[in-house]
């Protein structure tokens, strides 16, 4: 049963890479989104704190 | 339309939509695939290699649309000075180029068993690597300037010039002779694809564009607090 869905009739070499790599591709581009902002805010967050000392 | 060019103003009502666009991402993704693997049933001519349509499909569509948008975002960008339109253009041009990249190689892992080659230079496969050439050279050309107005300015212009592509890609199944099937979804007289495969490739449709919709928010906040950042750089400097 699990090794037919698996097998998908003989194609299963080439329906699961295109599955695969397509959640792989999606998940890090939102992971590399995400971390790109919360750098970005950390980095304001720093220099708002450092152009306070001055002030 | 101007009150919506406020970068705090467009926060504000962006915000409350990422959890609503992550939940309806994970939920139509969740039915779709379950309709897709489980449900639906092998095609009669492709057997079960049809299951790749589901993501294929959406990918491909999204490729188009992402450009798409990014023309009218660069077009707008360019005509009204409009400075979140720059800003929207530049976070879609690295999922437009992943949803490119997708539906060339699911294509090609499609293509392998139903047509016996990973790869033929048709106008559809050809016009669509065009594509995501037009992408890469975007997001190269717009990061290649110190002063960042300059290589928005260039990089939107492309955008515009290449935006020929995409009618072509769109009717390339129709002008040209090819291995790629004809449109059975979007197309004159309604689809012609059962329900039982029509609902999954619309679920996961609905799916890449809520998700595409999600990451680009997430960006566009990152692209606002980096223009922050220069900003509140330069001040330092100069005092």
């Amino acid at each position: 049963m699990i090794k037919d869905f698996i097998d998908m009739g003989g194609y299963g070499a080439y329906i699961w890479p295109s599955y695969g790599v397509t959640a792989v591709v999606m998940i890090v581009m939102l992971v590399t989104s995400l971390r790109g902002l919360r750098e970005n805010e950390a980095t304001l967050q720093s220099l708002e704190v450092s152009t306070e000392d001055k002030s | 339309m101007h009150k919506y060019a406020n970068p705090n103003q467009f926060l504000r009502i962006a915000n409350p939509l990422l959890p609503w666009l992550s939940g309806l991402t994970i939920l139509c993704i969740g039915v779709g695939l379950y309709l897709g693997l489980f449900v639906a049933p092998p095609d009669y001519q492709q057997g079960e290699t049809v299951r790749i349509m589901y993501i294929h499909v959406p990918s491909a569509w999204m490729a188009m649309f992402c450009y798409s948008s990014m023309a009218i975002a660069a077009a707008v960008g360019l005509i009204w000075k409009h400075p979140l339109a720059d800003v929207a253009a530049k976070a879609t041009a690295p999922i437009g180029a992943c949803f490119t990249f997708l539906a060339l190689f699911t294509g090609s892992l499609w293509g392998k068993p139903m047509w016996g080659t990973w790869w033929v230079w048709d106008a559809r496969l050809t016009s669509m690597l065009v594509l995501l050439f037009l992408y890469l050279g975007y997001i190269a050309l717009v990061n290649a300037f110190d002063d960042p107005t300059r290589g928005t300015r260039a990089s939107s212009i492309l955008v515009l010039v290449g935006f020929i592509n995409v009618p072509i890609i769109k009717f390339s199944v129709d002008w040209w002779n090819t291995l790629h099937q004809p449109a059975s979804v979007i197309k004159m007289g309604g689809p012609s694809i059962d329900a039982s495969m029509l609902w999954p490739l619309l679920l996961m449709a609905v799916a890449f564009t809520t998700y595409y919709l999600w990451v680009l928010l997430i960006r566009i906040r990152a692209e606002i607090i980096g223009n922050k950042i220069r900003i509140a750089r330069l001040k330092q400097v100069h005092g």
